[in-house]
């Protein structure tokens, strides 16, 4: 009999390994994609094809400057994976090398000059982001109106013509594309509140806006449910724990809450938080970010419940409209902290005396 | 009387089968049915044993028998005078051949001291002395029954049985563990639904030894059979209860189990018998009766042969001794099955592979695993950890697995106990869902030995130490003595010239007076005699 081979217990795996789970994650989004392309045009499917292959192609070149095993690495999809995240937040008609500087960060400075997966201490997508939203702040806040309130329908060609000369094919800029029929230039329904506050408008009269339907912003609330709905998703796959996302939600809503009852006026209520921006996306796909979220049960629950409250503190009173990445940002550098703190209490220490004592009776 | 406040609270809960549960656990795929669909069969004779002579945690037994001798099934082949040590017993009949080291059933591969037989084929019987009457007989008469039968906990661990019987302090629930959580492995299962009525019997001697309030027979919800017979046998005893345990793993865990049960926790540094449990496997409470009212040594257990490279998977009656290659012919071993031969020993958890098929069963194997090809792929190279933390949520034990992980490889030992690294009982939940694919019990299992190799050295270091500065000190102290001695003796002098100083002046000036009287006598004497030489 040939040689017997050994190995160590247990010699049992669940099948799902790393790149499955990363997988997981990007099937997940495609109902929020697909909807976010429905209403902000094909742009979303270019900038997140750019930053995905990007990213992978960045990866690759370092993993194989520093001589590990590339394919393995990328097999692992986490590349690929932050890619996808950064992409679904860059606006679509965006130019090309946004994406392209905002990928190769990503990778490049926040993943591996850490040491690679599972090193880093932020957020790829999010840090990056940041370093776009800071250093290019007017092709970053260029989100177009839903297509369905643009005067000029574009194509697929345009589309991409935008993102690689600035230029639709009948060469309007994209600022006049982000003009609307009324000419006044649209936002997104954050950005619409914020500069309608400062303004000196009440959120009830901003709200009246066309991009806005009440409290629902139009086309927003739609990509929102759809990440929603991938978000459960992965959720009952078991990919994410419940922690993050429900106390990150939670605690945004009591933030909101609690300033909307202060004073409704001026602030937005918590369904208009809820539905709009980054939020759902943000607590399902961004916070709960294995590598950079914190690790222990409780310390989830403290983590997301402070991305949360911080969330709605930044997007009230911050410079940007909204806050999903630097409030994750923020907290990833709590996380060794509050993994400290909130380590479980192992079977078998500090007893529960309640219950184990001896009892006098006879 | 009363001993834990929870008592009725743990009574009502068992009887409303509303049980505890323990934090994490795992659900791998149960390929049960693969080997508990038929009756445990009797199998041929193996034409040699290798008994080795330790099989328990303890210390060896002293040889009574040396090689060329003949013995008959069931004769001891050592005795001791030590209670940690259990003797072992012939499984059949036949010639002692060697006396030697053999590749022996531990993970390490190492040999160990191992008598083998040439089985006769006879399989003649050594005289048992039946204890029909146990009820009648002292407590200490049957715990030597139980020691003199060699048995030794048969659910893993392979504790000394009679020495858990000898306990003292009061118990609440005697447990017997009837889990069996490791996928795969049916043997107990096996066992309950064909002896139910002699695993009940083995619990009644216990109880009649033990004297618990409570005994709790948990068994895994996945076996409704066992459960059946189970609760047909202690159908008459008002405290016999028959438990339904929701099926997870490591639910047949000591710790685990008494959680799911009571909801108690065993002190980290402490035993079950702290919160009144004591703990016995279904095959221990089997082996007991056999011991007691047979006065039949341990010689023969359950095994369960599996895999989907094996054709007839199974359950046997094993003789102690059989190599494990007589018990895979009997199963139908195709090894072209395998693309990489692989022979594990116990589950797919916590088993060990095998380095030989001349290993030999001993008195904790209950299952030989033989996986095809793709049924329990082997890990390729471990990825980084993605700090996903489904260790932790998988962890029976809530420890931080990833953190203990990161330690142990950085060997920051320190660190790594600080996250209570002894307390992990090595189930393997971490790594079965580890995405990453890291090895983690392995980690911890080379940390425990380093760190416990390191705590020996420190020891052997400081005993050294001691000695030495005992030495140095005995030297000081010596050398402090001799200088006090003449010290003592240096200050006796100054002081006796001291304290009688003045008498000691008059003893001088009397002493100077005499001899100034003298020379003056002797001048006159001279002066008296002048012309003498003038
Ligand atoms: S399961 Fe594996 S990859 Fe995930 S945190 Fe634990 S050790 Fe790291
Ligand atoms: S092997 Fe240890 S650390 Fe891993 S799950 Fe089991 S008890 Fe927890």
């Amino acid at each position: 009999m040939s040689k017997l081979s050994v190995g160590s217990s247990p010699h049992h795996h669940n099948q799902r390994d790393t790149g499955a789970v990363m997988r997981l994650v990007m099937y997940a989004c495609i109902p929020g994609i697909l909807m976010q392309t429905w209403f902000f045009g094909v742009g979303v499917l270019i900038q997140i094809a750019l930053c995905m292959v990007t990213a992978v192609v960045t990866e690759a070149l370092i993993v194989e400057l520093r001589k590990k095993n590339t394919e393995r690495v990328i097999k692992d999809s986490s590349a690929a994976l932050a890619g996808l995240l950064l992409g679904i937040s860059i606006p679509p008609l965006a130019p090309w090398w946004i994406a392209v500087i905002g990928s190769f960060f990503a990778i490049a400075l926040v993943k591996q000059v850490y040491g690679g997966l599972g090193f880093n201490m932020f957020n790829p997508a999010m840090a990056a982001y940041i370093m776009l939203l800071i250093s290019f702040p007017v092709q970053m806040t260029a989100w177009l109106p839903p297509v369905s309130l643009t005067e000029q329908s574009f194509t697929f060609i345009d589309a991409l013509n935008t993102v690689f000369t600035g230029f639709t094919t009948d060469g309007y800029s994209i600022e006049q594309l982000r003009v609307g029929y009324d000419g006044l230039s649209m936002a997104t329904p954050l950005d619409h509140l914020k500069t309608q506050l400062i303004e000196g408008y009440t959120v009830g009269e901003a709200l009246s806006s066309p991009i806005m339907s009440g409290n629902w912003g139009l086309g927003w609330t739609p990509v929102a449910l759809a990440y929603l709905a991938g978000g459960l998703l992965l959720l009952k796959l078991r990919v994410i724990n419940w922690h993050i996302p429900v106390s990150m939600i939670g605690a945004a809503m009591a933030t909101s809450f609690v300033l909307f009852a202060a004073d409704s006026s001026v602030y937005g209520s918590p369904a208009f938080h809820l539905i709009n921006g980054s939020l759902i996306v943000g607590a399902f796909f961004i916070a709960t970010d294995p590598v950079s979220a914190a690790t222990t049960n409780r310390g989830r629950l403290i983590f997301g419940a402070a991305i949360g409250f911080w969330i709605i503190v930044i997007r009230t009173w911050g410079n940007y409209p909204d806050a999903v990445a630097f409030a994750v940002v923020l907290m990833n550098m709590a996380v060794p902290l509050i993994d400290y703190y909130t380590r479980p209490r192992t079977y078998g220490h500090k007893a529960k005396t309640s219950s184990i004592h001896n009892n006098e009776e006879p | 009387m009363k001993m834990f406040a929870d008592y009725d609270q743990i009574m009502e809960r068992i009887s409303l089968q509303n049980l505890w549960d323990f934090p994490g656990g795992v659900h791998p795929t149960q390929k049960k049915s693969l080997s508990n669909q038929t009756d445990i069969q009797r199998i041929d004779l193996p034409s040699v044993v290798h008994i080795p002579v330790k099989q328990h945690i303890g210390v060896n037994g002293e040889l009574i028998v040396k090689e060329g001798d003949t013995v008959k099934k069931g004769q001891p082949l050592t005795t001791s005078e030590n209670s940690f040590a259990v003797p072992v017993h012939a499984s059949t009949s036949g010639t002692v051949v060697a006396i030697s080291d053999h590749v022996a059933a531990h993970p390490s591969g190492l040999s160990e001291l191992t008598v083998t037989i040439e089985c006769d084929g006879k399989d003649s019987e050594y005289e048992y002395t039946p204890m029909s009457d146990y009820a009648q007989r002292s407590k200490g008469e049957i715990i030597q029954a139980i020691c003199a039968a060699g048995i030794s906990g048969m659910g893993g661990a392979g504790f000394p049985t009679h020495l858990k019987a000898n306990n003292v302090k009061p118990i609440e629930f005697l447990i017997i563990n009837g889990i069996e959580c490791e996928p795969y492995i049916t043997s107990d299962d096996r066992l309950m639904r064909e002896h139910a009525w002699q695993i009940r019997q083995g619990i009644d001697i216990l109880c009649h030894l033990l004297q618990p309030k409570q005994v709790l027979i948990a068994i895994e919800d996945n076996k409704p059979e066992a459960f059946e017979t189970m609760s047909i046998a202690c159908q008459q005893e008002d405290n016999y209860h028959v438990v339904k345990v929701p099926t997870k793993y490591p639910a047949g865990g000591e710790k685990q189990l008494i959680q799911v049960l009571t909801s108690r926790e065993v002190p980290s540094d402490g035993l079950p018998v702290d919160i009144g449990c004591l703990m016995y496997n279904v095959g221990t409470c089997y082996a007991i009766a056999d011991a007691v009212i047979e006065g039949k040594p341990l010689i023969e257990r359950v095994v369960t042969i599996t895999g989907e490279a094996v054709d007839a998977p199974q359950n046997v009656w094993a003789r102690i001794g059989t190599p494990i290659k007589h018990l895979l012919a009997q199963a139908q071993y195709h090894s072209e099955k395998q693309s990489y031969p692989r022979i594990i020993m116990g589950g797919p958890m916590m088993g060990f592979t095998l380095s030989s098929v001349q290993i030999p069963v001993v008195k904790i194997t209950n299952c030989i695993l033989v996986p095809a090809a793709k049924e329990l792929p082997l890990v390729e190279d471990e990825r980084a950890c993605i700090r996903c933390s489904a260790c932790a949520d998988a962890c029976p034990a809530s420890l931080l697995p990833q953190q203990m992980f990161w330690h142990s490889k950085a060997k920051e030992y320190e660190k790594a106990q600080e996250y209570n690294l002894f307390d992990c009982i090595e189930c393997g939940a971490c790594a079965y869902v580890c995405p990453s694919e890291i090895p983690l019990v392995h980690y911890y299992r080379k940390a425990k030995a380093d760190i416990r190799q390191q705590q020996l050295e420190k020891e052997k270091s400081e005993k050294a130490r001691v000695r030495f500065e005992a030495r140095k000190d005995r030297l000081q102290r010596e050398k402090e003595a001799r200088e006090e001695k003449h010290r003592l003796a240096a200050e006796a002098r100054k002081q006796s010239l001291n304290k009688d100083g003045g008498a000691a002046k008059d003893k001088i000036a009397a002493a100077l007076a005499r001899a100034k009287a003298k020379k003056a006598k002797q001048q006159a004497q001279l002066k008296d005699k002048p012309s003498s030489d003038e």
